[in-house]
């Protein structure tokens, strides 16, 4: 069993849809801007990709609106674009045959913050009784199985900025063991007062308001990123049956993933591209591009460099590095699932998505870093994604046979 | 006091869980069932906590539940109003 992408919907500050948000990024156009969705200017940070022109009312079901957060508004968009790109009728597949799995690390913030504000000021008898689900980190899997009537497997990945991809790891798991489609990713909408506090309080973000200058990963003045909103969900079902069933694309295989977990003080990150790597059975030569992790935090961008040196670094020609996430920030578990989509456009094309904004290189960040999109003949890519306190995940993508 | 009525239900319906695009308000719904007019029970429990507020009248869980129809729900709620207004 190989399980592939055969759909992809993305939600990002740089486009709503694949082929907007592949054309935005293959251009280099940073969505990265002031916070505009509430008034943050009391706050330490002032900058995010936030996403502008969506229209949760003509996407989504009238009676999804009340009971929705933002992130699941555009969870349920990005999975009707994903489901549509792959041609699929759920109606077509059995219930118990389309599974769900995605990753959050906040859920519903804004949502919540609003019940809150209401059970503190009026009482708890107005707090909605959608309280009850619309902020949970599960939601989006719970929305978008009865939204589609997916009652195969599905579950939930809380490992911050790793989850995208450790959800995507499952998807594979549950269409090799049978199931015919699973739809996976991560979305985060975290650009309300209590969310933004909340990552504030994680640490790590930039304090600079130049919207050029505010995430540079790997530079030399690198000082922390930028959040953002967004994430992507893609369509994940078995070569066999996706050929069977005439589905009109195969972006690409899963081919390969590894997680590791950091022990205190140490870095494991290596190991998980290496695990990722044999997992996919693929050479570090084979590699055409790897989308990194791009913390920003310097000590966290040395790692990240140090273990792609240590992994790729007896190649004839270094490994071309790049982070579109430079233009609209870094999406928690949304950002895994937005660097897989960009990876597997890649492979399409032919042609890795440039880093904006970053200039001279960290010492000890000496990466071949693509700065404008760079034609590349590629047939695997690599994505690295790190959640706080030490989650370090990694995939291969790989052209489909 | 005056009666609570369908065009009353109707917008606490639409503010409080929304409206299913392919089904239609505006026809003879009395006797219809809610779940035919594409709300559940969250629905009707987020409807009845906001009318709890708005008309302040009791309206327990178990009787709302078991209002099926908007027919059902109107008399429920226009019921308590009277035993609220007799009782002042």
């Amino acid at each position: 069993m190989t399980a592939v992408v055969t759909g992809i919907g993305v939600a990002a500050p740089t486009g709503l849809g694949v082929e907007e948000f592949w054309a935005g990024t293959l251009k280099g156009a940073s969505a990265i801007g002031p916070i505009t969705r509430f008034d943050a200017s009391g706050y330490p940070v002032g900058l995010a990709g936030e996403i502008s022109g969506f229209d949760a009312a003509a996407q989504i079901p009238g009676r999804l609106l009340p009971q929705t957060d933002r992130v699941t508004q555009l969870a349920l968009a990005a999975t009707g674009w994903g489901l549509a790109d792959a041609d699929v009728d759920p109606a077509r597949f059995g219930e118990f045959d389309m599974g769900v799995v995605t990753a959050g690390s906040i859920g519903g913030f804004e949502f919540g913050q609003r019940e809150l504000q209401a059970l503190w000021r009026d009482g708890p008898e107005h707090v909605s009784v959608y309280q009850s689900f619309a902020w949970f980190y599960a939601v989006n899997t719970g929305q978008i199985s009865i939204r589609h009537g997916m009652r195969g497997p599905t579950g939930v990945l809380v490992t911050e900025q790793a989850g995208g991809l450790d959800a995507l790891a499952q998807a594979r798991r549950r269409v090799r063991a049978g199931t015919g489609l699973v739809v996976s990713g991560g979305m985060e909408a975290p650009l309300c007062p209590w969310g933004v506090a909340a990552h504030v309080r994680n640490g790590g973000l930039s304090r600079s308001r130049d919207r050029d200058r505010a995430f540079l990963p790997f530079d030399a003045d690198a000082g922390g990123h930028v959040i953002g909103e967004g994430g992507a969900m893609l369509i994940v079902e078995d070569a066999g049956r996706a050929r069977e069933r005439g589905a009109p694309h195969v972006y690409g295989e899963i081919a390969g993933y590894c997680a590791t977990f950091d022990p205190p003080g140490g870095t494991r990150l290596a190991e998980a591209i290496t695990g990722a790597l044999d997992d996919a059975g693929v050479d570090p030569s084979g590699i055409g591009a790897v989308f990194a992790d791009a913390s920003g935090v310097p000590s966290l961008d040395l790692v990240e460099a140090d273990a792609i040196r240590r992994v790729f670094g007896k190649r004839s020609t270094p490994v071309p590095v790049t982070a579109p996430k430079t233009m609209f920030g870094r999406l928690s578990s949304g950002g895994g699932p937005v660097d897989v989509a960009a990876a597997l456009l890649a492979l399409r094309d032919g042609v890795v998505p440039p880093t904006v904004n970053v200039g001279d290189l960290a010492p000890g960040c000496e990466l071949d870093l693509v700065r404008e999109a760079r034609p590349v003949p590629l047939s695997a890519a690599l994505v690295i994604a790190r959640g706080h306190h030490g989650f370090n995940s990694a995939l291969v993508v790989r052209s489909a046979a | 006091m005056s009666a609570f009525t369908l065009e009353d239900l109707k917008a606490v319906m639409r503010s409080a869980a929304g409206e299913d695009e392919s089904l239609n308000l505006d026809g003879d719904i009395l006797g219809v069932d809610f779940a035919a007019l594409g709300y559940d029970s969250l629905a009707l429990m987020e409807a009845a906590s906001r009318l709890q507020r708005d008309l302040g009248v009791e309206l327990p869980e178990e009787e709302v539940a078991d209002a099926a129809t908007p027919a059902a729900f109107l008399t429920l709620v226009n019921d308590r109003l009277a035993e609220a207004g007799t009782a002042r």
